[in-house]
C-alpha cells in the first residue's frame, strides 16, 4: 500500500540569472516499512524534491500532485502542513546543530513539539515521553540529558535527539535528508543500525537521501536515482547496482573506488553537472555519456520499463536488454572513448540493440 | 530550516561548466547592482552637483558679482542694519549680519567640506588599514598594545583634544584634518583589525603560509582584497561623518577661523540672528544635511549593492552544510555603524 | 595512567626502505585551552598528536586515515611545517625541518607542498586563478612577467584546465576545478612530497574520480610522494600503498595496505572498515557489523590507558591500565604494526549489532 505517492512533481525558482529548474517532472511512491533511497550528486535537485513536499522550500513555482493519506501536500494550506509535519512525516536534517534550537534545551524543544500537537498532554507526561524517546535512540543517562542544550550534546548524540524528536509522534514517513554525511564512519554506522532498527519496530516508511552508494547499498530496498532535476532510473536496489540500465547509474557506480580495482585507474564521468538554468538540449546527460546518440541530443527519455518486472524503470534511449554489466562491453565502451565518442558510441548501441534480448546480458 | 535560494543557487551555479559563467568580477557586479538603486543614484548625482559647485565657486561669484568674504553693507543690509531676506538685491539667498552674500559664502563653504570630508577620509583609511591589517594579522603583544590604544582614541573626548590645540596653536584648517583624521582612522581600524583576524583563519591564508608567503605578502596581496569591499563602504560612509565632524568644530570656534566660509562657521553666526532672518540658519543647514544625507544613503546602496544576498534571499535562515555544498563567496560581514560625531548643540 | 613505554618499538610500518623523504619521530603536538578569570591560564591540553612516527619514502602513498580528533590533518600540517610541534622531530632528506624559522625553511617548503579539503575555501576569492597559481612562483622568485605566465598556463593545462581562463576568479570554476587548480598551484614548484588533506572529500562522486586519477597521473609523472588524509577507506585502499590509522592521536596500526585491510588486527580498523559498506548490497548485507558504542571522546580528556577502550568490543582491564606498544603481531609480516593488547585475530567475530546478523534486515 503506498503511503505516499508522488506524481510528476516540477519546482522552479526565478532567479536573477534566470529560472532554475530544479525539479522537472519527477513521480515515486513510498510504501509502509519500506526504505526509499534517493540518490543524487550536487544540483540533482534531490533536497529541494523533499523540502517542496513538506513546504520547507517557499518561493518556487510548484506543479504536480503528491498523496499522502488522501491528501494532496502541494495544495495543503501552511497551518495544513504543519500539523502534518512532525505528526505524519518527520524530517532528519544534515546538521543537527542548525537544525536544533540552540537556545532551548532538547527535552523542552521534544516536549513542546509534542505538546505543540496535543493540546491535552501535559508538561509532565511530555517530558516522560521525552525521557522515553531519548533513551530509545540510545542516548545515555536520557534523563538528566534532557535537560541539556544542542551545543552540550555530541555530532552523534545530537542526531540521535534529532532523530527522537522526528519520533516523537509516531510519523509514519521519515524523511532523511544526508543524516550521515557530517558525522564520522563509526558514528554513521550507529545511526543507520538505529534508524533501521527504529524502522522495524515501528514499521515506518523512510525515504533516504544520500550521495553515499554503500548507505544505499545498506539499507534501502528500492532506489530511485535522480541527475538534473530527474530520475534517471528507478529500481529495487539488487537491479540498482547489479543491473544498472542508465548511463549515468552505471558511470557512478564504476567511478567509486572498489576493493576490485584498487590500483587501476578509475573511470569517472567525464565533465561537470549541468547547470539547471541552461540545460542540455534533449536528454540532460548527454555531454557526459559514453553510449550517446543523436536520439539523446534532441529528445529527453522518459522512464521507461527495462526490466521483467516493470519496476526497473531507466530514462535512457538505449533499449531494453542494455541493463547490466558485462566485461565485453566494458572493453568496447572503454575503446570507443579512447577512439572519439559519437561514432564509436552509435555502434555500440547498435550492437546493444541487436543482442539478444535477454535479462542481463548486453554484447555477446 | 529550508534551504536559502543562494546557498541553492551556489550549489547549481558553481556546478556549472565554465563556459556557461560570464567572467564578472566582484567591483563590475557591485556597480551593476549599484546601478540599478534608484536612491543611490540619485544621490550619487546630488553628490556629483555638489562637487562641481564646490569646484565651480569662483564662477558662481562671478556670476553674481558678490565675493565671499567682502561685507555689502549699502546693499546686503537693510534699512536697520540686519541681513536682508533672499532675493533682494540680487542677494540670491539673502545675506549674513554683515552684508556678506550667503549663497556664495554656502558654495565656498562647500570647498571646505568636502575637502575636508575627503582628505581626512583619505588619511583616515590609509592609517586605519595598515594598523588594522598588522594588528590583526600579527596579534600577540603587537595586537594588545595597538587594540588598547584604538580603544582609548574611541573613547576620548575629542573636543577636549580640540580645545586643547586650538588653544596652543591657534584654529586652523591643519588643526582640523588633524583631529578628526586622528578620531576617525580608530573605528576603520577596529573593523579591518576583525575582519583581519576572522579572514586570517580562512584556507587559503593557511595555504599562502604553505607555500612560503611571508607575513607582509599575506596582508597586503591576501587578505587585504577581501577586506576592500568592507572598507570602501566605511570610508564611503565615514565621510558624512567627517564633514559634520568638521563643521561642529567650526561651530565652536574650534576649526577653521573666520572669516573663511565654512558651514560651521555661518551657523555660528547663525545662531544670534535666526529669529530675525531665518534664511540665515535654514539654508547653511539644508546644505549640511543635504551633503551628509547624500553621503549617507550612497553609503547604505554601497553596502547593499556588495551585499548580494540582500538582493535575492527570500527564505529564512541558512543551512551550514560541511562536506557537500559549498559555501558561497566570502561573506560582505556585517558592519558597525561608524562612529557618529556629535551634532552641533542648537543654541 | 598510561607507562611510558618508548613509543617507536616500531618507528614505522610503512615502507622502510632507505630512499626515506620524510621522517616523523615521536611528533607530539598540544593546544593549550585557555580558561581561568581575570588573568587566562592555560586549564587543560588538546592532545591532538601524541606521539606519532613514520617514514614516507620517495615516490610512496602513505594513506593516512581516521575520524574526528585523532589529529591526522594536525600531524599533517606539522609536517608542512605550518604549526610548531610540541615535541619530536620531523626530517627531510635527512634535515632536521622541525619548528624551523620562516627563512631557514623557505627552501623546504618548495619540496614539500599542500593540497586542502575545501575547494572554495582554499582559493582566495579576490585574487584571479593565474595569479594564485602564480604565487609559488611569486613567492620564491623563480619566474616572473611572460615566463611565469607560460609556467601557470601550462600548469593548468596539465591539470585538465583551460589555459585561456587564467584571468578568471575561483567563483567561476566548478568544485572538482577549483580543486585542480589547487593542485596546479601545489606542483608549480615540482615538490617532492605533496601532502593532501582530504582532497576529494568534498567534491561530488562522479568528480571525485577525475581528481583521483589526475593525482595518480602526476604521482607517475614527476615521482611525487603522497600523504594522503582521507576519512573515506575506499579511497585510501585505492590510492594508497601503505596505511596509517590514526585515533584520538596515536596510530592504532599501520602498515602496507593489503595485510592492513585484508587482516586487520586493532578492533577499531575492524569497526572502521565494516562501518564503510561497499556499494554493494549483498556485499553489505553480509558482512560483520560492528557497532561500536558512544561517541569518539574529546582529545581533551583522553582515556587512560588504550584510548580506544571504553568503545572496544574486546577491552579488558589491562586495557584501562596500560597503553598497548605499537609492535608486529605474530603472524604478520614486518611492517605491519598494530598497537592493541588483544589483536583480533583470523575468523574472529566482533560483531555487536542491534540487527538480526547476516542478510537483509527484513
Amino acid at each position: 500500500m503506498s503511503l505516499l505517492e508522488v506524481s510528476d512533481l516540477r519546482v522552479s525558482f526565478s532567479t536573477a540569472d534566470g529560472v532554475v529548474k530544479a525539479v522537472r517532472g519527477v513521480s515515486f511512491s513510498v510504501d509502509t516499512g519500506k526504505t526509499l533511497g534517493i540518490v543524487g550528486e550536487s544540483g540533482s535537485g534531490k533536497t529541494v524534491l523533499t523540502q517542496t513536499l513538506l513546504g520547507l522550500a517557499p518561493g518556487g513555482q510548484v506543479s504536480g500532485r503528491a498523496m499522502f493519506g488522501g491528501k494532496d501536500l502541494l495544495t495543503l494550506r501552511p497551518e495544513q502542513l504543519r500539523q502534518v509535519r512532525g505528526a505524519e512525516i518527520a524530517v532528519i536534517f544534515q546538521d543537527p546543530l542548525t537544525s536544533l534550537h540552540p537556545l532551548y534545551k532538547v527535552g523542552w524543544q521534544i516536549r513542546e513539539m509534542i505538546r505543540s500537537h496535543d493540546k491535552s498532554v501535559s508538561k509532565q507526561q511530555a517530558t516522560e515521553r521525552a525521557v522515553e524517546l531519548l533513551g530509545r535512540v540510545g542516548i545515555p543517562q536520557p534523563r538528566q540529558r534532557v535537560d541539556d542544550y544542542p551545543h552540550q550534546f555530541s555530532g552523534g548524540m545530537r542526531q540521535r535527539a534529532m532523530i527522537a524528536m522526528a519520533l516523537a509522534l509516531t510519523p509514519k514517513l521519515i524523511i532523511a535528508d544526508e543524516p550521515t554525511t557530517a558525522l564520522d564512519a563509526t558514528v554513521q554506522a550507529q545511526i543507520l543500525d538505529l534508524l533501521i532498527r527504529l524502522q522495524e519496530e515501528s514499521d515506518t516508511a523512510l525515504i533516504m537521501i544520500t550521495h553515499d552508494l554503500g548507505v544505499v547499498a545498506d539499507i534501502a530496498d528500492d532506489v530511485m536515482v535522480m541527475y538534473a532535476g530527474r530520475a534517471a532510473e528507478k529500481a529495487d536496489k539488487h537491479d540498482i547496482f547489479y543491473r544498472p540500465h542508465h548511463p549515468y547509474t552505471k558511470g557512478l557506480l564504476e567511478s567509486i573506488p572498489n576493493s576490485s580495482a584498487a590500483g587501476e585507474r578509475l573511470k569517472p564521468i567525464t565533465g561537470q553537472p549541468p547547470s539547471l538554468i541552461n540545460l542540455p538540449s534533449g536528454c540532460a546527460f548527454h555531454p557526459r555519456c559514453t553510449y550517446v546518440m543523436d536520439r539523446c541530443l534532441t529528445e529527453e527519455p522518459d522512464l521507461v520499463a527495462v526490466g521483467a518486472t516493470g519496476q526497473h524503470r531507466s530514462a535512457c534511449w538505449l533499449p531494453v536488454g542494455a541493463a547490466g554489466i558485462e566485461q565485453d562491453a566494458e572493453e568496447i565502451r572503454r575503446r570507443a572513448v579512447e577512439q572519439g565518442r559519437h561514432d564509436a558510441a552509435a555502434k555500440v548501441a547498435e550492437a546493444i540493440a541487436a543482442a539478444p534480448e535477454s535479462q542481463g546480458s548486453v554484447i555477446a | 530550516m529550508s534551504i536559502s535560494e543562494i546557498e541553492f543557487q551556489a550549489s547549481t551555479v558553481e556546478d556549472a561548466p565554465a563556459e556557461g559563467i560570464q567572467g564578472r568580477s566582484q567591483w563590475a557586479l557591485t556597480w551593476r547592482r549599484l546601478r540599478r538603486d534608484k536612491l543611490a543614484v540619485a544621490s550619487m548625482i546630488v553628490i556629483v552637483l555638489i562637487a562641481a559647485c564646490a569646484i565651480a565657486a569662483p564662477a558662481f561669484a562671478a556670476l553674481v558679482g558678490h565675493a565671499p568674504n567682502t561685507v555689502y553693507p549699502n546693499t546686503g543690509l537693510s534699512a536697520s542694519g540686519g541681513p536682508v531676506s533672499p532675493g533682494t538685491h540680487g542677494f540670491f539667498l539673502g545675506t549674513d549680519e554683515l552684508g556678506r552674500d550667503l549663497f556664495v559664502r554656502i558654495v565656498y563653504g562647500a570647498q571646505i567640506s568636502l575637502f575636508v570630508g575627503i582628505i581626512t577620509t583619505l588619511i583616515a583609511t590609509v592609517a586605519g588599514v595598515s594598523l588594522g591589517l598588522i594588528t590583526g594579522y600579527f596579534g600577540g603583544w603587537v595586537d594588545g598594545i595597538l587594540a588598547r590604544f584604538i580603544d582609548s582614541v574611541l573613547a576620548f573626548p575629542y573636543i577636549v583634544l580640540a580645545l586643547s590645540l586650538a588653544v596652543v596653536f591657534g584654529p586652523s584648517l591643519p588643526i582640523v584634518i588633524g583631529v578628526i583624521s586622528f578620531f576617525s582612522w580608530a573605528g576603520i581600524s577596529r573593523v579591518v583589525r576583525g575582519q583581519a583576524l576572522s579572514i586570517k583563519e580562512r584556507e587559503y591564508i593557511e595555504a599562502a603560509r604553505s607555500l612560503g608567503a611571508g607575513p607582509w605578502r599575506i596582508m597586503f596581496i591576501d587578505i587585504l582584497p577581501n577586506l576592500l569591499a568592507p572598507v570602501l563602504v566605511l570610508a564611503t560612509l565615514s565621510i558624512p561623518a567627517a564633514i559634520t565632524f568638521e563643521a561642529t568644530l567650526d561651530y565652536l570656534g574650534l576649526g577653521v577661523p573666520p572669516p573663511t566660509a565654512t558651514w560651521g562657521n555661518i551657523l555660528s553666526g547663525a545662531q544670534s540672528y535666526y529669529s530675525v532672518a531665518w534664511w540665515y540658519l535654514v539654508f547653511p543647514a539644508l546644505a549640511l544635511v543635504i551633503t551628509t544625507i547624500a553621503f549617507n544613503l550612497l553609503g547604505d546602496g554601497v553596502r547593499d549593492a556588495m551585499d548580494p544576498r540582500t538582493e535575492r534571499v527570500f527564505a529564512a535562515g541558512r543551512r551550514k552544510r560541511k562536506k557537500r555544498t559549498p559555501a558561497t563567496d566570502t561573506p560582505t560581514p556585517q558592519l558597525p555603524d561608524p562612529p557618529r560625531q556629535a551634532m552641533p548643540p542648537t543654541a | 595512567m598510561s607507562e611510558t613505554l618508548p613509543r617507536d618499538t616500531a618507528t614505522t610500518g610503512p615502507g622502510e626502505t632507505d630512499d626515506v623523504l620524510v621522517r616523523v619521530s615521536d611528533l607530539v603536538k598540544y593546544f593549550p585551552v585557555r580558561g581561568g578569570g581575570l588573568i587566562s591560564r592555560t586549564v587543560a591540553h588538546v592532545q591532538a598528536v601524541d606521539g606519532v612516527s613514520l617514514t614516507i619514502g620517495r615516490g610512496q602513498t602513505i594513506g593516512l586515515v581516521g575520524e574526528t580528533g585523532c589529529g591526522k590533518s594536525t600531524l599533517a600540517r606539522c609536517i608542512a611545517g605550518l604549526i610548531p610541534t610540541t615535541s619530536g622531530t620531523v626530517t627531510f632528506e635527512g634535515h632536521n625541518i622541525t619548528n624551523l624559522p620562516r627563512r631557514q625553511m623557505q627552501p623546504y617548503r618548495r619540496e614539500i607542498q599542500m593540497i586542502f579539503q575545501d575547494p572554495y575555501g582554499s582559493l582566495n576569492p579576490r585574487r584571479r586563478v593565474g595569479s594564485i597559481i602564480g604565487d609559488p612562483f611569486a613567492v620564491h622568485k623563480t619566474a616572473s612577467g611572460s615566463k611565469r605566465k607560460r609556467a601557470v598556463q601550462e600548469l593548468m593545462e596539465r591539470v585538465g584546465l583551460n589555459p585561456e581562463h587564467f584571468n578568471r576568479y575561483p567563483a567561476e570554476f566548478s568544485g572538482g576545478q577549483r580543486q585542480r587548480i589547487g593542485v596546479a598551484r601545489a606542483l608549480a614548484l615540482r615538490p617532492k612530497l605533496i601532502i593532501c588533506d582530504e582532497p576529494v572529500s568534498a567534491l561530488d562522486v562522479s568528480i571525485q574520480a577525475q581528481v583521483l586519477n589526475l593525482l595518480a597521473d602526476l604521482q607517475a609523472d614527476y615521482g611525487l610522494s603522497y600523504l594522503f588524509i582521507a576519512h573515506d577507506l575506499e579511497v585510501v585502499r585505492h590510492v594508497s600503498d601503505s596505511v596509517v590509522v590514526m585515533y584520538l592521536g596515536r596510530i592504532a596500526e599501520a602498515g602496507p595496505k593489503d595485510p592492513v585491510y585484508d587482516a586487520p588486527r586493532h578492533p577499531y580498523t575492524n569497526a572502521l572498515l565494516s562501518a564503510a559498506p561497499a556499494a554493494d548490497p549483498e556485499a553489505a548485507a553480509s558482512r560483520q557489523r560492528i557497532i561500536l558504542t558512544g561517541d569518539v571522546p574529546s582529545p581533551i580528556n583522553p582515556p587512560s590507558g588504550c584510548r580506544f577502550h571504553p568503545r572496544c568490543p574486546k577491552a579488558q582491564e589491562l586495557c584501562s591500565q596500560q597503553d598497548p606498544p605499537l609492535e608486529v603481531k605474530a603472524g604478520d609480516p614486518s611492517t605491519h604494526v598494530t598497537a592493541c593488547h588483544f589483536p583480533v585475530q583470523e575468523g574472529e567475530v566482533l560483531a555487536r549489532s542491534g540487527r538480526t546478523s547476516g542478510g537483509q534486515p527484513r
